[in-house]
């Protein structure tokens, strides 16, 4: 086997081993219904990890993600009340979410100032503008909300794709095609890896950095119509602290923080693996939710120790 | 491909560089013929990389005129030089190392329907662009889980097309053994036989005469000549490498007298490490200059580390003021009172955005530790003496160094290794960079602080430049000390013929 599949292996591999414990310690846990339910819950989160996935390969850090997600809920609760279709929202949030990111992008590039800073000032300016929409929890009473929610499709066994699921899918079909199939996509990868190196190849770095930001705005903007769609409602608060659990999807699922290295299918697994171990602690009922966060990052930090010594096995030969 | 074999590949006409404080090239010209390898050859900052980027379009020329095949060019991008046939293969390997050899090759080179890429076209092409090179290797490994020789060739690779007119190598063979250069001698014999034109950049002068046909030779900017390989002999090349004329004020250094040899100050004894530098004995005595002299790669700057503690040595003995040095290190080296200033004065030797006075403290304060602060009344005490003493030219002392031009920026590495007050020092390339003026000044200073009973050892590219400020010089080749010579020996011709080794060494 090619060793640029490791670590998805290795992904896979505990995803597999966390739902066979839950087997076997609670009964009804092996079932499509716990699986379909994990799908639609983290669906938002793996949205956003997918839009991050690229970013982080290309050896950037999007910390905006969280309030983005919290910007576009408030915007389609505030508009809902005007009387907007939530469709035309999201579609006018996406199209924000794209050029918000694109102007991130094109901040990195052309100031030449770490990703870091520029997001950060991403994630203040958004949550800023969350409570200057609004500093209230304002429902959505269309209903257009009520079909989505109820629309599904019928898994074997009991389970259900609830839509936001089937949206979660697409996004990452999406992904995975951009990232593999396109020029842009190995253009990534060549930037991660060796930004000077991509350079002299012929890359064009600030086209290239500018569209990996835009597209992680387009993600996290999507996952937050998806977001605010699934609770049909919009809350100044919401999505806080969730760009670093979309790191922590990317990362667990076999991306390298410094770039270069990962597979976006990866982060699907990273993501279901946090929702897996939510839903473990959940189904025991007697531990503290505390344990969530414990247990994923004992895992996290299992996990970047393992891709330590996977990539060091083939990437040092050359230097 | 059917151009008259008399019409010039590339015609470089009149090419001038200049960069804040140097001129990194001086109206040089350089003309490529079809099917031809072209040895480029120079010490460093003689202005062949900068050459190299011009042509390649990594960089633009402040003037000057590049004709392909007859016709003018002028192109802004590597991308655009590549489009006219104009392929380079740059010193450190530019691949991406996690990445798979067939994207390494097809990188903003592949097609497809959609703006989709159609991998099993790219593989097509990989392959292809291999079977050129007869390299037969797994496409889908990562390029870094390659020996660094087989990715030197996936870069030749890559740079190939069946268009291109001039391939340029910036030092290829540097990291590959024996074998692997013959293969890559090989390889350019084959693209030599296409017609393609070959830049050959390297120092190592055996290669030069086994593959080039024609050399030209680079020193401070200017093009100091071109020629068949047949025609230049070794010890020609040699001084057209490092054989700069000086001016009078410099030769007069060269009548020296050197009655006070003082006592043994740094004793080497074996000293060597694996593979940077064989083992060799060396004496330093106060108030002796010992010049280091020998080609680019010889090992002239790894033998000024070891000394400073800045390469660990791995065999041999090191003693400082008779104390034998366990471990080196360039703090011990401190404390026992070395100072050295490094070759690359930009990325090692100064702070460009610090004043002239922080850039002298900064040693001192080293040495002293960061609890006890320099007071501000020494520091600036100190700084106008060293301005005065080396006739820094500068408005007040609080100029940030990066302004200063090139002479003064040395004069201020000198004056922040003499302001702790050492007893030995050990400068690497003390006059790179610097004009004709500074450079005399430069050696007066070297005079004169060996007189005031320093230990010097200083390593230069410039052979005049040891013969004027030494009273002994070592010389360097291949990596290996492989002579002293002392008093009325040291000239010219002699350290040309023991760097070009016909003297039966």
């Amino acid at each position: 086997m090619n060793s640029k599949y490791l670590p998805l292996a290795a992904t896979i591999a505990v995803f597999l081993a966390l739902f066979l414990i839950g087997g076997s310690l609670y009964r009804n846990f092996l079932s499509t219904l716990v699986l379909g339910n994990i799908l639609a819950d983290n669906s938002f989160i793996i949205i956003a990890a997918i839009g991050a996935t690229f970013v982080i390969l290309s050896g950037g850090i999007d910390l905006s993600i969280g309030s983005m997600i919290g910007f576009v809920g408030v915007c389609m609760a505030v508009l809902d009340s005007l009387g907007w279709h939530p469709m035309a929202t999201a579609a006018l949030m996406i199209v924000f979410g794209i050029l918000f990111g694109a102007l991130q992008g094109l901040i990195i590039d052309f100031c030449e100032i770490q990703p870091f800073i520029v997001t950060l000032a991403g994630l203040f300016l958004l949550r800023g503008a969350c409570f200057m929409v609004t500093l209230d929890s304002v429902p959505i009473h269309h209903e257009f909300v009520d079909v989505y929610n109820s629309m599904k499709i019928h898994l074997p066994g009991r389970g259900w794709l609830r839509s936001s699921a089937i949206v979660m899918l697409i996004s990452l079909f999406l992904g995975i095609i951009i990232a593999h199939f396109t020029r842009f996509g190995t253009n990534v990868y060549a930037i991660g890896g060796d930004k000077e190196s991509a350079r002299l190849m012929g890359v064009n770095i600030r086209k290239t950095t500018v569209m990996i930001y835009a597209l992680g705005g387009f993600y996290s903007a999507l996952a937050g119509v998806v977001y605010a769609l699934y609770t049909s409602s919009g809350y100044p608060l919401a999505g806080s602290t969730l760009e670093l659990s979309a790191i922590a999807a990317v990362v667990l699922g076999g991306t390298l923080l410094t770039g270069g290295v990962g597979m976006v299918a990866g982060t699907l697994f990273g993501g279901m693996i946090l929702g897996l171990i939510s839903t473990l602690i959940i189904f025991n009922g007697s531990l503290n939710s505390a344990w969530i966060m414990i247990s994923s990052g004992i895992l996290l930090f299992a996990f970047i120790v393992l891709h330590r010594f996977l990539v060091s096995s083939f990437n040092v030969k050359g230097t | 491909m059917n151009m008259n074999a008399s019409t010039p590949r590339v015609e470089m006409r009149g090419i001038c560089k200049a960069f804040p404080g140097v001129l990194a090239l001086d109206n040089v010209n350089l003309t490529l013929m079809p099917g031809e390898v072209h040895a480029l050859l120079g010490e460093n900052g003689a202005g062949k990389s900068t050459l190299i980027k011009i042509l390649t379009g990594a960089s633009t020329k402040d003037s000057g005129e590049i004709l392909l095949e007859g016709k003018p060019l002028s192109f802004q991008t590597t991308g655009e030089a590549q489009a006219l046939g104009i392929s380079t293969v740059y010193q450190e390997v530019n691949l991406i190392p996690a990445m798979s050899v067939t994207k390494n090759l097809t990188l903003e080179k592949t097609v497809g329907r959609f703006g989709m890429i159609s991998w099993r076209k790219a593989r097509e092409m990989a392959r292809e662009k291999l079977r050129r090179l007869k390299l037969d290797i797994d496409i889908e490994q990562a390029v870094g889980s390659y020996s660094v020789a087989v990715q030197q060739l996936v870069a030749i690779a890559r740079a190939l097309d069946d268009d291109t007119r001039v391939l340029v190598l910036d030092e290829p063979t540097a990291s590959l053994d024996a074998q692997e250069t013959a293969a890559l001698f090989d390889i350019i014999r084959d693209l030599k036989s296409r017609g393609i034109a070959v830049v050959f950049i390297t120092h190592f002068l055996d290669q030069v005469y086994e593959i080039s046909d024609r050399i030209s030779v680079l020193r401070n900017g200017n093009l100091v000549g071109t020629g068949l390989a047949k025609d230049i002999t070794r010890n020609e090349l040699i001084s057209m490498m490092i054989g700069r004329e000086l001016g009078e004020v410099e030769a007069t250094f060269a009548a020296k007298s050197n009655a006070t040899k003082g006592e043994p100050v740094l004793v080497a004894e074996g000293l060597g490490r694996k593979r940077t530098l064989k083992p060799f004995n060396l004496t330093l005595r106060a108030g002796e200059a010992v010049g280091l002299s020998g080609l680019l790669g010889s090992g002239r700057t790894e033998l000024t580390k070891i000394l400073f503690g800045a390469i660990r040595h791995d065999s041999g003995t090191l003693s400082v003021g008779g104390k034998s040095v366990g471990r080196s290190s360039p703090r011990y080296s401190i404390n026992s009172g070395i100072a050295f200033c490094p070759e690359d004065r930009k990325a090692e030797g100064l702070v460009g955005e610090l004043s002239i006075r922080e850039n002298i403290v900064m040693s001192m304060q080293a040495k002293r530790g960061w609890l006890s602060r320099v007071p501000r009344r020494d520091q600036e005490r100190l700084a106008e003496e060293m301005i005065k003493a080396l006739a820094i030219a500068t408005p007040n002392a609080d100029k940030p160094v990066g302004q200063l031009s090139g002479g003064n920026q040395q004069k201020v590495v000198l004056a922040r290794a003499l302001a702790s007050q050492p007893s030995i020092l050990l400068l690497d390339e003390p006059t790179r960079g610097i004009d004709v003026g500074a450079h005399a000044e430069i050696i007066t200073l070297i005079r004169e602080l060996c007189q005031k009973g320093l230990a010097l050892l200083v390593a230069s590219s410039e052979l005049d430049e040891i013969i004027a400020s030494s009273d002994r010089v070592a010389v360097l080749r291949d990596r290996e000390k492989i002579g002293e010579i002392e008093g009325a020996d040291i000239n010219r011709e002699k350290i040309i013929q023991m760097i070009a080794g016909d003297d039966g060494h």
